[in-house]
């Protein structure tokens, strides 16, 4: 799928039949169990994770949640997580550092929540509180962008050792309406700002943010789901492999290393 | 709003027919002035001309601007903390001749290649007389050594894109290497969205470098002023074991016309401002800027 547009991805990205994080959950891991809550508020439902299998491994699962239809999307906030999300991954990854299990995070929303209640219960600190913890994590993190990566809301749980993207999917400072809106003063030029953002996966791979595309049929994910599981699979697989050689020490500092040359 | 109001000087209530006050004012100057040697009457007349006056958008009062600066720029009628320069917030924390900038040749990237944005950095830059909108550097705070980072609103915003990301990195890791406390006096919109996912990138890179600042056991005190918005709000800014606000500060995430959006009504009276935060337990303390440095000094002696 080579000719598509900036925009072209950011409407496959966006479609409501594209595979979710549960879709990927349920069929690349194996007894997966749900865990909920952050402990202190309450549970979000635009974040969900768990525990699973890989193989014969167990890993921790996390992932900003969409809904396939209209009544599950309003559900899910349309995949824009509150703080408690933000804190309940938390709380979900740490426990992951305690058995030392792998972490793997599936990143899909829009943004964070921009509400009252998210504001009053600090959605700034739930957002830098994670980037924070899990650039100190002593167990490997993939983290894939499966659709939308906008803003802040998804780099909160997008702080890891693999950085990976769907070849359709997209990862932005902001959505290309906000962005067009902020910069062109005009939120119809949307489009042009999806070409000028560099978002789509190739851009971010020569901008050496992310490490890995993962191909996609022509049309979408869901046009060959099985195809596109088997190979984030077999990533995820390698990548702990490889992830497993280093120390503790060594796994955070080149993690830290990662981060740190991004912008220098 | 639950501003506490505080005056070094008499408490006025704001006139009901300003300009006559003003006009007044004026004429006085006017006749100092007319009484003064040509030369000097000549730059008084063209100072109150070229707008050396300013109106305190909090409670309209007209005020000199000499003042409102020797007053650390606080409005010395009603106590409305005005935004500052990096620059005068440096003169007034460090002491007197200890700032020395660290990270000042790290200059503004252009990862987008975004049309006319270079462009608009460099008259920035003439105008403001500052590279980026953060100033970094190690200096002493009444005699205690300190690495200070500053930003500054002039420049666009003091939104961080990589060489905000990049100095203030390299202010964490010079604190690390020279094991002295640091302190960050934020002002942001948020993330620089002319460089795109790159300025988004500098969020997880500050964090990560305050991750390993935690880990080295030193004091970081982070110190919101009105605005601290977005992806510095949604970073360093909320990572301080120590964290202060001036007082009456806009500080949030969201900012407040997109809650407005979302939420579909209007924000009550003091949503998101520092008394709000402290509220919500965001935020361990509110201090007035003419405390600001002696409660910055007792907070670093409690932690020697
Ligand atoms: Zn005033």
């Amino acid at each position: 799928m080579a000719d598509l547009s900036a925009w072209d991805r950011v409407t496959l990205a966006r479609m409501l039949e594209r595979p979710k994080s549960l879709d990927y959950i349920n069929n690349i891991f194996t007894d997966f169990i749900e865990l909920h809550g952050d402990r202190n508020f309450g549970d979000d439902k635009s974040i969900v994770g768990g525990i699973a299998k890989l193989d014969d491994i167990s890993v921790t699962v996390i992932g900003e949640q969409k809904g396939k239809k209209a009544k599950e999307n309003m559900e899910r906030n349309f995949g824009m997580p509150n703080p408690e999300g933000y804190r309940k991954a938390l709380r979900l990854m740490k426990q992951a550092e305690k058995f030392k299990r792998p972490i793997i995070t599936f990143i899909d929303t829009p943004g964070a929540y921009p509400g009252m209640g998210a504001e009053e219960r600090g959605q700034g600190e739930a957002i830098a509180r994670n980037m924070l913890e899990m650039s100190n994590l002593k167990v490997p993190i993939i983290c894939i962008v499966i659709g939308e990566g906008s803003s802040g809301g998804a780099l909160a749980i997008a702080v890891g050792d693999k950085i990976v993207m769907l070849e359709n999917a997209v990862y932005s400072i902001l959505s290309p309406e906000g962005f067009a809106s902020i910069l062109y003063k005009d939120a119809s030029k949307a489009k042009d700002a999806a070409e000028n953002m560099k978002m789509t996966a190739k851009d971010l791979k020569n901008m050496k943010i992310i490490d890995k595309i993962i191909d996609e049929p022509d049309g979408g994910a869901q046009n060959d789901f099985n195809q596109v599981v088997k190979e984030l699979k077999q990533y995820i697989k390698e990548s702990i492999k490889e992830l497993s050689k280093y120390s503790e020490e060594e796994l955070i500092e080149n993690r830290y290393q990662k981060f740190r040359i991004m912008g220098k | 709003m639950g501003t506490v109001l505080f005056f070094p000087r008499e408490k006025r209530e704001p006139s009901p027919n300003l300009p006559n006050e003003v006009e007044k004012l004026i004429i006085d100057k006017v006749k100092k002035v007319n009484k003064q040697e040509k030369s000097v009457k000549n730059e008084k007349a063209s100072d109150m001309l070229i707008g050396k006056w300013i109106k305190c958008d909090n409670c309209k009062e007209i005020l000199y601007k000499e003042d409102v600066h020797k007053n650390l720029s606080v409005c010395p009628n009603c106590g409305k903390h005005f935004r500052l320069s990096a620059r005068r917030r440096i003169k007034q924390i460090a002491d007197e001749g200890t700032f020395e900038e660290i990270g000042k040749d790290i200059l503004t990237k252009d990862p987008l290649k975004f049309e006319g944005y270079l462009k608009k950095v460099e008259s920035l830059k003439e105008k403001t007389k500052i590279e980026e909108a953060v100033k970094c550097g190690t200096c002493k705070i009444n005699g205690e050594d300190v690495v200070l980072a500053v930003m500054d609103g002039n420049f666009l915003m003091g939104s961080m894109g990589s060489a905000v990301g990049e100095r203030i990195t390299l202010a964490i890791e010079t604190s690390i290497l020279k094991r002295l406390p640091l302190i960050i006096f934020c002002v942001s919109g948020g993330a620089r969205m002319q460089e795109g996912i790159v300025s988004l990138m500098q969020m997880a890179k500050t964090s990560a470098a305050l991750a390993k600042h935690n880990q080295s056991g030193l004091l970081y005190i982070s110190v919101l002023t009105d605005p601290t918005t977005g992806g510095v709000t949604a970073s360093f800014a909320s990572l301080g074991d120590i964290i202060l606000a001036e007082p009456n500060a806009l500080i949030g995430f969201a900012g407040p016309r997109v809650i407005e959006q979302t939420m579909k009504q209007k924000l009550p009276e003091g949503f998101q401002r520092s008394e709000f935060l402290l509220e919500h337990g965001f935020i361990d303390k509110i201090v007035e800027r003419k405390d600001m440095k002696d409660v910055l000094t007792q907070i670093i002696r409690l932690h020697k």
